[in-house]
């Protein structure tokens, strides 16, 4: 095998969940390779010990958000976590997501994460159509800018899954929900900016945030989820105090 | 109950909250290690507009700020929501309020 050629002899021990709620962590021995990263032991197992091993994947180069897992504890996008970069000697311990329930594997569903989406009043509503003029947005303007630092989420639920808050209230719409509605309260070209903004506040909103600031620091692409969130949460008081949009 | 109005009153009594527990904090040392008795803190205090009205903002505060975020914490650590949440919460608010302001009726009311 041509992958073959580039290993040298040494061999990885990892550990995968299978099984649903209910399952183990099964070990597996992977040979180890130079820029290996944790999606090529996945899908080595896959390939060469276990044909009925469960996955997500499709981009392979951090993109698409498919391939979020738990790995040794963190969320990670594991076509992008190279192995040699995790630190510890132990095993490669290779779980779902948390915060989700778990379909086979380490195939999570995200119906509930991106249900929230929905729920966080994060579908864009137009207020013109292709025959009216582009509107103009100054490019370092406040709300562009605002847009801008929250506009490349690639979906992977990461977030998602390093929040305690999530863990703790089943209702709570999360950080990629709420940094989605932020981008979307920015857009001057929104047509429902105050609905998007009743329905991001409260128990299952942007107060419930600790900011704790897991999302911020687990965040593949960046993102600040915690910035944003706390822009709802200011919007909000603004509003509450008769006090427009800055 | 409103999300923002609570988020603001937590903060506000917050704010409040942090000249009141340093003054009161320093109050407690300075009482103590100066070795005032008891009678000699009544005398000072008794009848005084300005340690009652010190004291009944701070049970004030402190039954807005720690009513709202013990709801917080049930809603994070048990199943309460809704009218039951919002029940719980205004009777800690009461408790907190009664328990205080008998506090501060003990040590600025003249008997």
């Amino acid at each position: 095998m041509a992958d073959a050629a580039v290993g040298d002899g040494r061999m990885l021990d990892v550990r995968i969940w299978r099984g649903r709620e209910q399952g183990e962590l099964v070990p597996y021995r992977v040979p180890a390779r130079a820029n290996q990263t944790v999606l090529d032991v996945v899908s080595w197992v896959q390939r060469h010990l276990a044909p009925d091993l469960a996955y997500r994947f499709a981009c392979r180069v951090g993109v698409c958000g498919s391939c979020a897992m738990t790995v040794n504890g963190r969320p990670r996008w594991t076509c992008r976590t190279h192995v040699g970069r995790l630190a510890g000697e132990g095993p490669l311990v290779i779980e779902p997501l948390r915060n989700l329930p778990r379909i086979r594997d380490l195939v999570c569903d995200l119906d509930p994460f991106l249900e929230r989406w929905q729920r966080a009043g994060g579908r864009f509503v137009a207020t013109s159509t292709r025959r009216d003029p582009l509107p103009r947005i100054t490019p370092d303007s406040r709300s562009r800018r605002a847009v801008d630092a929250g506009i490349e989420c690639i979906n992977c639920a990461v977030c998602h899954a390093a929040c305690d808050v999530v863990a703790w209230r089943p209702e709570y719409l999360g950080p990629a929900p709420l940094n989605r509605a932020w981008t979307l309260v920015n857009d001057i070209r929104h047509g429902a900016r105050e609905e998007t903004l009743d329905r991001v506040g409260g128990d299952a909103g942007c107060h419930a945030c600790h900011s704790q600031t897991s999302c911020s620091e687990f965040c593949p692409v960046g993102i600040a989820p915690t910035a944003a969130i706390a822009g709802l949460k200011r919007s909000l008081l603004r509003r509450l105090l008769g006090r427009g949009a800055p | 109950m409103n999300g923002g109005l609570l988020f603001l009153l937590q903060r506000a009594t917050a704010l409040l909250l942090a000249p009141l527990v340093v003054v009161h904090l320093g109050l407690i040392l300075y009482a103590t290690q100066g070795g005032l008795s008891a009678a000699e803190i009544l005398a000072r205090t008794r009848g005084s507009l300005l340690w009652g009205g010190f004291y009944g903002l701070f049970v004030l505060a402190v039954a807005v700020h720690g009513a709202i975020g013990l709801r917080a914490i049930l809603g994070e650590w048990t199943r309460l929501r809704g009218r039951t949440l919002e029940a719980v919460t205004l009777a800690v608010a009461f408790l907190l309020l009664a328990l205080g302001f008998r506090a501060v009726r003990a040590v600025v009311g003249v008997p």
